[in-house]
């Protein structure tokens, strides 16, 4: 039958994709469990199985203050980024004003602003600023970045929601305030996630700024730490324990898109009018 | 529960031409009037204007004694359904019908009490668990009812409720607004096109024509009495036919022939050379149905039938006319302001379905012209309104 000879079809073709996506990650995985020079040993798997190049890396000041900065700088740019792009998309999507489409395409133009052509100038500006090497100094180029995005995102979903609901709340006695918080965010809520995990996901994941605009522990986020790990000897290569680190980064982030998928469910307005 | 007062309410957009002109309606306490007229006429924001969520230009709003014409919609205490019913789809039914209540802070089992209470009065009980999207289209319509109903409000208003349900739907929903409006007296403005629902529903209708009102009456003074051309076109299903007459001599010369005029007619058409005879299908029937010792009174012709329409309990013969030059253009403006396909040339009868009319075929017609209008085809006045 032509329908289970399809199926397995497409079986096969998505073991291949998955294979082929998850065969780095695997491979990392694999190697921050060898032990010293077992990562020369040809092999996939580690002849001996070993959690060393964990312990090494947690007790190394360098990755942990690293971990810290890392989560600290992505949730607050993260947390910032979306509490401000919510506004603004809201404003773009509802409010009639002169200059919304600049708004819009001027979001759009920096967004594809190549990182690499700002840090130069991001260097000088934030070392005459004193905001080199601190959280903040990640913080704002993080959010620039991203909000545009997050706007575009945005905006898109607070179009698809149907005024009249708006209306009908504030009909129904609420105060614009309320009106926004109790019925539109609510609704919004895919948008409002996806968002957040986009700029969760920028900042998280930088590596240009991260190195560029810090210079010691106070700021440094983990991607730019991971390329100051050193092996055990000068002679020795710290493969190991970078990708025990490199693990150790991608934790998080696999865990917040087993949380946030379920709430990315699209046609959540569905049922609001005439359907 | 209040009396709504509108004050010369007129509403531009901008620089825009005025969508809602200088409109005075008194709508009584407990009343049920509706707003009608063709899209564009700016019923729903006049509507709109009452509930708040439309700024009026000039002119004053009151509800009770309030003046309210300054006021945001939620210091008005007004409810309202709207179109597409605009339900919380985040939220269930009960929360729905809770959600005015929330607001206003009310306690626990209070809110429990009046959302049964509203959830009983339209057989929403099982239902209220679920949420929006899992009910049905005339489902959706109760809860959006449900919602104004928990409010004790001072009014309600109704935005075209009915526009999408289906058909059959629509008629038992409509049954269903008239029985809770009548058993809660509660003063209601209901807005739409459809002029089923606004002879059946109100007490009063309000007929709007671009943005300006044209006559506020009972369904029945305005089919029987139509202050204009405009109003004659719109209320009536087939529409009224509109005749080009001449006088001369108290008599009317139509295009199907020769109408004596009684004195009340004649003096009403007097002065004018070139009228508008309105003549409802009704007052039309085929010669062979009139009883004998009623056709003096109405006026025998012969007429070639272009198609015959039987739907059962009645039938529409259609008669295609000739229209000179200088009628043409009032109609085709009325034609395009009641939203029409097409130029009007044809007269509609209604005639007994016994009848033994046939298309392609001369038939022997009769005209009863008791109920004619005359208008005035350039201000499209009626001259034959009772006391005019």
């Amino acid at each position: 039958m032509s329908s289970t000879r399809q199926k397995v079809g497409w079986i096969v073709a998505g073991v291949l994709i998955v294979l082929y996506a998850l065969l780095p990650v695997a491979w990392i995985v694999s190697l921050s469990f060898k032990k010293g020079d077992d990562i020369n040993n040809k092999k996939f798997l580690p002849d001996n199985w070993t959690l060393d190049n964990y312990r090494q890396v947690f007790d190394t000041d360098l990755f942990t203050a690293a971990l810290r900065n890392s989560i600290g700088i992505s949730l607050i740019s993260t947390l910032l980024s979306v509490v401000l792009a919510t506004l603004a998309a809201y404003a773009i999507a509802r409010l009639e004003f002169k200059g919304r489409k600049f708004v819009l395409t001027t979001a759009l133009a920096i967004a594809m602003f190549p990182t690499v052509a700002l840090v130069g100038p991001l260097f000088d500006m934030w070392r005459s600023l004193g905001l080199y090497d601190t959280w903040l100094g990640l913080i704002i180029p993080y959010m620039s970045f991203t909000l545009p995005l997050a706007i575009w995102t945005l905006s898109a979903f607070f179009r698809q929601i149907p005024w009249e609901l708006e209306q009908a709340a504030q009909v129904d006695g609420a105060t614009a305030w309320q009106a926004f918080r109790k019925v539109i965010v609510p609704l919004a809520a895919p948008g409002v996630f996806t968002a957040a995990i986009l700029t969760f996901f920028f900042a998280w994941n930088d590596f240009v700024f991260g190195i560029s605009l810090t210079a010691t522990d106070a700021a440094r986020p983990v991607p730019a730490a991971l390329a100051f790990f050193t092996g055990a000897s000068f002679f020795q290569q710290p493969t190991a324990a970078i990708s025990a680190a490199a693990v150790v980064v991608t934790i998080p982030v696999v865990i917040l898109v087993l949380i946030f998928q379920r709430k990315i469910v699209a046609g959540l307005t569905s049922g609001a009018v005439k359907g | 529960m209040s009396a709504i007062r509108l004050d010369n309410v007129s509403k531009a957009f901008g620089s825009n031409e005025p969508v809602v002109r200088d409109v005075s309606l008194d709508i009584d306490d407990g009343e049920f009037v509706i707003l009608v007229g063709p899209s564009g006429s700016g019923k729903s924001t006049l509507l709109r204007m009452i509930v708040g969520l439309e700024d009026v230009t000039s002119g004053d709003v009151f509800i009770g004694d309030d003046n309210v014409t300054g006021k945001a919609p939620r210091d008005r205490n007004l409810a309202m359904v709207f179109q597409n019913y605009a339900l919380y789809p985040h939220l269930t039914v009960y929360e729905n019908i809770a959600f005015p209540l929330r607001l206003k802070k009310t306690s626990p089992e209070d809110v429990k009490r009046r959302v049964q209470e509203a959830a009983d009065t339209l057989d929403l009980g099982d239902y209220l668990q679920r949420k929006p999207a899992q009910l049905s289209g005339g489902q959706r319509q109760r809860v959006a009812m449900g919602r104004a109903l928990v409010r004790d409000a001072d009014a309600f208003l109704f935005d075209e409720p009915l526009s999408n349900l289906d058909a059959k739907l629509r008629g038992q929903v409509r049954t269903e607004i008239a029985r809770i409006q009548d058993k809660l007296g509660v003063t209601t403005v209901y807005v739409t096109h459809d002029q089923v629902e606004a002879m059946t529903l109100g007490d009063r209708v309000a007929v709007l024509r671009k943005g300006e009102l044209q006559q506020v009456a009972s369904p029945r003074e305005l089919y029987d009495h139509p202050v204009n051309l405009f109003v004659a076109g719109f209320i009536g299903s087939p529409a009224m036919n509109f005749l080009p007459a001449s006088v001369s001599d108290r008599v009317l010369s139509l295009p199907i022939g020769d109408v004596p005029l009684g004195p009340e007619l004649a003096a009403a058409a007097e002065g004018h050379d070139m009228l508008l005879a309105g003549l409802r299908p009704e007052n039309f029937e085929a010669l062979e149905m009139v009883p004998e010792d009623h056709q003096h009174l109405g006026v025998p012709f012969t007429a070639t039938i272009d198609v015959v329409e039987w739907l059962g309990s009645e039938q529409f013969a259609y008669i295609p006319l000739d229209v000179p030059p200088e009628i043409r253009a009032p109609l085709a403006e009325l034609a395009e302001e009641l939203d029409m396909e097409q130029l009007r040339t044809q007269l509609v009868v209604n005639v007994s379905t016994e009848s033994h009319i046939r298309p392609g075929q001369e038939a022997d017609l009769w005209l009863d012209p008791r109920a004619m209008h005359l208008f005035d085809p350039h201000t499209g006045h009626n001259l034959t309104l009772p006391g005019s």
